[in-house]
C-alpha cells in the first residue's frame, strides 16, 4: 500500500477496471451501464471470485490506496457497515 | 478491512476520537472510503434509496474467491467470533484439499466428517448435534 498525496478533492473506490469520474457526455452511457452492472451484482456468490478495487483508506495514521488483488495469498475479511459514527 | 461510504478522513476523526478508547492503538486494519458506493454496488451491498452501504460482510480465501458472505440491515450488529469460527472452518477444509468437512456448530479439535460412498446415510453412526 502506497501512502496518498492528500488534497482538497474526495476520491472514491472504484471496480477495478472502471473509471470512477463521471463525465457529463459519459452520464448517459454510464446510466445504460448500470442496468449492465445490475445483472452483474447477480454474480456475487460464494465459491466465485471477488470483485477486485481499489480505493482510498485511512490506516494506522496515514491514508492510502487499497488494491484487494494486493492481498491475494492471505484471507480477508470484507466489511461494509452503514457509517461512521453511528451507534452499532 | 472495513468499508463505508464515509471518506478516509472521517475515518481518521473516528478511528482518533472514539474507536481507540475501544480497542487499545486504534483500528489495525485498513478502513475504506466508499463515497461513490462504486464498491457496495459490486458486492450488491449498496442501498441507493439510504446512499449507504449495508452491513455485508465477505470472508475471501488466499485465491479471491468468495467462501461465505452475511448481510444485515443497519440496526443489528454482527458476532466477531461466528466470522472466526467460520474461518477456521474454511482453513481447515483448505488444507485438507477437502478432504475433511466440517458439521454444524464445528470449532478447531472438534469431530469433522470424511465425505465419501461409505458415509451417504450414515453420518448419524458418526456425528449427533450433542458433538456442536
Amino acid at each position: 500500500m502506497a501512502e496518498s498525496s492528500i488534497g482538497c478533492a474526495r476520491p472514491t473506490g472504484s471496480v477495478v477496471g472502471e473509471s470512477p469520474e463521471v463525465s457529463e457526455e459519459a452520464s448517459v452511457e454510464r446510466a445504460e451501464q448500470s442496468a449492465g452492472k445490475e445483472r452483474a451484482m447477480g454474480t456475487i456468490m460464494v465459491g466465485r471470485k471477488a470483485p477486485d478495487f481499489t480505493a482510498p483508506a485511512y490506516h494506522a495514521g496515514e491514508f492510502k490506496q487499497v488494491k484487494l488483488s494486493d492481498y491475494l495469498g492471505s484471507w480477508v475479511v470484507l466489511c461494509f457497515y452503514p457509517g461512521d459514527f453511528t451507534f452499532v | 478491512m472495513a468499508v463505508s461510504v464515509d471518506s478516509q478522513f472521517v475515518h481518521k476523526m473516528w478511528d482518533e476520537n472514539e474507536l481507540s478508547k475501544m480497542v487499545e492503538g486504534g483500528i489495525p486494519f485498513p478502513m475504506i472510503a466508499d463515497a461513490a458506493g462504486h464498491l457496495g454496488q459490486a458486492y450488491g451491498v449498496y442501498d441507493a434509496e439510504a446512499g449507504v452501504d449495508v452491513r455485508g460482510r465477505f470472508i475471501i480465501d488466499p485465491d479471491g474467491v468468495i467462501q461465505a458472505m452475511e448481510v444485515l440491515t443497519p440496526p443489528v450488529g454482527r458476532r466477531v467470533d461466528e466470522t472466526i469460527r467460520q474461518i477456521q472452518a474454511f482453513q481447515h477444509v483448505r488444507e485438507t484439499d477437502g478432504a475433511e468437512v466440517t458439521p454444524s456448530g464445528w470449532e478447531p479439535g472438534k469431530k469433522v466428517l470424511k465425505p465419501g460412498p461409505d458415509l451417504v446415510g450414515r453420518v448419524w453412526e458418526v456425528w449427533s448435534p450433542a458433538d456442536e
